[in-house]
């Protein structure tokens, strides 16, 4: 399934957000229930499929990095369901480094600052990640696309960082 | 989900977890993460002049069947040669801790750190 072309855009990284959205509410009316009331059971079957569809292209679309997956899924590379491991030394000493320095929130002297610190980090880290990803991502090149594949694995690692982050965040107030 | 008992037991009481000192020459590491779950698993192994693992460390940020996996294998290749430790299969990890099938890649991870500190056993030993 091309979820691009269901809500009509170009299979492109950069997409306008508000847009989507509008085009998802259209969508959403054409294939709500209520307008299946008095269709055949087979219709119906249909219509409840196609909202499904909908639902799941608008989760992925507005979603950056499922939607980078997407991409790189149409383009014949599927990361959604590998168990891949990463080895990049560097990188993941920098990620434990960062767990380490979440666990010292709680023992930390201005735990405020602490997070405000972090918070810094991951995002101009992130931002990093994703302009060099933008970059590349509309490539067809295969070395440019696996270079975006491992983009990709990094930004979900500073997903999970960022929910660290906020768990942490949560249990100090 | 449920945890086995072996689980909960690594979990609860994790076997060498910390580090080494990285100056330490006779110091190898494995790092490896697991993109899907952001798991991060690193195994320091101390390696006698014989090739005999008479150390190890480890230290997992991750779920509890990671840090199991990880807890597991330090015991394990205590007193092994590095070819009885090359030799670790995540099955037999998966195996010992009763893991359910949406847990065996904390075990395949486990085997990947394995095989990344022998690695940098061998790029530091064949020069």
């Amino acid at each position: 399934m091309n979820y691009f072309e269901l809500f009509s855009f170009l299979p492109e990284y950069d997409l306008d957000t508000a847009l989507l959205a509008e085009r998802y509410r259209d969508l959403q009316r054409a294939v709500h229930p209520d307008k299946f009331a008095n269709a055949s059971e087979q219709d119906k079957r249909i219509a409840v499929q196609r909202a499904a569809q909908v639902n799941d292209g608008y989760n992925t679309l507005k979603h950056p990095i499922l939607r980078a997956e997407h991409i790189l899924s149409l383009k014949g590379f599927d990361l959604s369901h590998e168990s891949t491991t990463v080895k990049d030394t560097q990188f993941l000493m920098q990620q434990m480094e960062w767990r380490e320095s979440l666990e010292d929130i709680t023992d930390s002297d201005a735990p405020e600052e602490h997070i405000e610190q972090l918070h810094h980090s991951f995002s101009d880290y992130t931002a990093q990640i994703k302009s060099q990803m933008s970059k590349l991502i509309d490539s067809d090149s295969e070395q440019d696309l696996l270079n975006v594949a491992d983009m990709i694995r990094k930004l979900k690692f500073m997903a999970k960082l960022q929910d660290e982050l906020a768990r942490a965040e949560d249990a100090l107030f | 989900m449920a945890y086995s008992e072996k689980v909960i037991d690594h979990y609860e009481n994790p076997r060498n977890v910390g580090s080494f000192d990285k100056n330490d020459s006779s110091v190898v590491t494995g790092m490896v993460g697991a993109p899907a779950c952001g798991d991060v698993m690193k195994l320091q192994l101390k390696i006698d002049a014989n090739g005999i693992i008479e150390d190890a460390k480890f230290k997992t940020y991750g779920c509890g069947s990671a840090i199991a996996s990880s807890s597991l294998v330090t015991e394990w290749v205590k007193g092994k040669t590095i070819e009885e430790a090359q030799a670790i299969k995540n099955t037999d990890i998966a195996e010992e801790l009763a893991l359910p099938p949406v847990k065996i890649h904390c075990s395949i991870l486990a085997e990947d750190a394995i095989k990344a500190a022998l690695e940098d056993y061998k790029s530091k030993h064949d020069k």
